[in-house]
């Protein structure tokens, strides 16, 4: 019996079987777009609410009718907010806040990794990974002590800087400094070291080098790099809730959580209307900067 | 323009000494070539003259002046790097005048001296173009240009050739040669291609384990070698080294490889050689052009011997021949219509008119 069945088990010569390159290729597309749309729904869902609620009327908002549709749309809460001076001023001062605070974290940064990944000194290497650890240690351990600190140095001093807009300028660089840093160390390393040679030698001082070349080189890490501050600084929640309290000093974030929530009154048109605008920005700096932002992130991640 | 001189130079990185005290002498207009195997101080030497790497000890002059502690860019220096070292956010123009822009020379003759040098390299067209938009030759043109607009004391190449595909780089290697021919500036020329040595040296430095081992024309270094390890550096395929006894016979000094094979030496090279006969363990040092097939009639020094052909090279213009003496493999070159045969006999002769005596224990030619 058992002989039998091994003659006949042996197989026919028949083709080998191989495998479609065509075939694996659309397989793989298929399940890279499934998961694509999956993520995509996941993350755009809860702005796609936001735009709905931010077109309806607070009646509408609290009937119970299908929250994911409109039936009475209208632009009341847009033109009440914008028509609001209190709005206006969290606007302005998120919007100084961050730009200054780009400035300050690029003039920070940008020489500090040129330097550090450039001039070869005692404990330039230990310096670059510390400047990086600083940035693992979360705001949430660090905004007790900061607090701490500014009420010594106004004992100290005389100087308030508690409660004031700028004093988030002097905040914020602790966040956005060491990852700016890094990102640039990364896409400075990315650079032949020829380059800076062949500078050093047609007479360039070290400043000419990063001003003249490494800068122009590095423009997408530096773009990438400031995008990250600028949305570090604009969407902080923590610190400012932290040390700002006065409804003047206040930027958008907090802004509009602490004027548009009255007791346990959730004006929740408004919310979403003011967080809408309050992402605008961001979105439309990104919209510019996308292929600059993603070139300069991998520089960094590969070679950094 | 002016001269180089090193004087006991050394460098050493915490424990490896990469230059162990080094001189040579570089006179003005001189193109000298730097020649040896990776890692053996070329490159470190030309970024030392450069001022891109500190002098650990002894003294480097450029133009009589001492420049240990001068840095790279008051050394009036320009340096051709390997894999080019352009600016790529600047036009091959802007490249061309930045060290010229820096040192704020009148626009005028800035324009005047990148049109010169354009025109000594025959990139006039690509003055408008990017790094980007242009084949690896004509970036290490645009290189050189950068190079050439300074006017500089002396031209530093640090193996410029080596990322080009192999017939550009014959062809740079030409214009290289013209450019030096125009321009007569003092170059100091590092590369691992001895062809590249021999080809544009006026004098070429081997180097070996952070050692000059020799210093010459190229002729001088591929005839009279001073050292095994120039004898077998210079030239391609390398020299033969077999080993060897010297004895006497019938009046005559031989050169004995086997028992059955001995070769006389000529009467030119007796003095030479005759000292020797007692000392144990020697090389003979034999080109391959030095061994070819019998012929009708053989020059003076010609020695005729039979080998046994294992493998043949054939190379169009000559056909390579190896075969074994005492285990020692050995290469001869051929006439591609001699017969050479893999696996059969054949009639060679040794020209040992121009062979070399090498002691195997210190490596130096006799």
């Amino acid at each position: 019996m058992a002989s039998t069945v091994d003659t006949t088990a042996v197989p026919a010569r028949t083709r080998p079987k191989y495998g479609s390159m065509k075939r694996d290729r659309a397989w793989a597309l298929r399940w890279s777009y499934f998961f694509l749309i999956l993520f995509a729904i996941f993350f755009l869902l809860p702005p796609i609410y936001m735009l709905i609620t931010s077109l309806k009327t607070s009646a509408e908002i609290s009937a119970a009718t299908n929250p994911w549709w409109v039936y009475e749309p209208t632009l009341a809460n847009y033109k009440e907010l914008l028509t609001q001076n209190i709005y206006l001023t969290f606007f302005r001062n998120s919007a100084i806040v961050s730009v200054i605070v780009v400035a300050i974290t690029m003039l920070i940064s940008v020489p500090a990794a040129f330097a550090l990944s450039r001039m070869r000194f005692w404990g330039s290497a230990t310096l670059a990974t510390g400047v990086f650890l600083t940035y693992l240690i979360p705001e949430t351990l660090l905004f007790i002590p900061l607090f701490k600190m500014f009420a010594t140095f106004r004992d100290w001093t005389g100087i308030e800087l508690i409660n004031n807009w700028w004093v988030l300028l002097i905040i914020y660089p602790t966040l956005t400094v060491p990852f700016c840093t890094w990102i640039m160390i990364g896409y400075f390393a990315s650079i032949p070291k020829e380059l800076d040679e062949a500078a050093i030698i047609d007479g360039a001082s070290w400043l000419q080098t990063l001003l003249l070349v490494f800068i122009p080189v590095a423009l997408p890490g530096l773009i990438a790099a400031t995008i990250f501050a600028f949305t570090v600084s604009w969407a902080q929640f923590l610190y400012p809730l932290a040390f700002t309290t006065s409804v003047d000093q206040l930027v958008l974030p907090v802004g509009i959580i602490t004027t548009l929530i009255k007791g346990d009154v959730f004006n929740w048109g408004q919310i979403m209307t003011g967080a809408l605008l309050g992402a605008a920005p961001p979105l439309i700096i990104y919209a510019f900067l996308m292929d600059y932002y993603i070139a300069g992130l991998t520089a960094g991640a590969t070679k950094g | 323009m002016a001269e180089v001189n090193l004087l006991k130079v050394v460098k050493r990185y915490e424990e490896v000494e990469a230059v162990r005290g080094i001189d040579l002498d570089i006179a003005d207009h001189e193109f000298v070539v730097l020649v040896g195997p990776s890692g053996c101080g070329k490159s470190t030497t030309l970024r030392m003259i450069a001022g891109l790497e500190d002098i650990s000890d002894g003294e480097i002059r450029i133009g009589g002046d001492v420049v240990n502690d001068v840095p790279p860019k008051d050394r009036d220096i320009a340096m051709v790097f390997q894999n080019y070292a352009l600016y790529p956010h600047m036009t091959v123009a802007e490249n061309m005048s930045f060290g010229l822009r820096l040192k704020r020379y009148p626009k005028p003759e800035i324009k005047a001296r990148v049109e010169e040098a354009a025109r000594i390299l025959d990139i006039t067209e690509l003055l408008d173009r990017k790094p980007k938009q242009l084949s690896g030759g004509q970036r290490q043109r645009v290189a050189m240009g950068r190079a050439i607009v300074r006017h500089p004391k002396v031209f530093l190449f640090d193996e410029p050739l080596s990322n080009l595909d192999a017939k550009l780089r014959v062809q740079m290697r030409t214009e290289i040669k013209k450019v030096h021919q125009k321009v007569r500036t003092t170059t100091v020329y590092v590369t691992h291609d001895q062809v590249e040595a021999m080809t544009l040296a006026d004098r070429v430095v081997v180097m070996n384990q952070g050692r000059i081992e020799q210093v010459g024309s190229p002729n001088e270094l591929y005839h009279k070698p001073a050292t095994r390890f120039v004898a077998s550096f210079i030239g391609s395929p390398a020299m033969n080294f077999i080993p060897c006894e010297l004895e006497e016979s019938d009046g005559r000094l031989r050169v004995r490889l086997t028992s059955e094979l001995s070769l006389p030496v000529p009467d030119s090279r007796r003095a030479r050689y005759q000292s020797l006969k007692s000392n144990g363990r020697l090389l003979l040092g034999l080109r391959p052009e030095h061994i070819t097939e019998m012929r009708p009639h053989l020059g003076p020094d010609m020695v005729p011997f039979e080998a046994h052909i294992e493998v043949t090279e054939p190379m169009g213009m000559e056909t390579l021949v190896y075969f074994a003496i005492n285990g020692t493999q050995v290469c001869g070159r051929v006439n591609p219509n001699a017969g050479a045969r893999e696996n059969s006999s054949m009639q060679l002769a040794a020209d040992l008119g121009q062979m070399h005596l090498i002691d195997d224990e210190t490596g130096r030619v006799i």
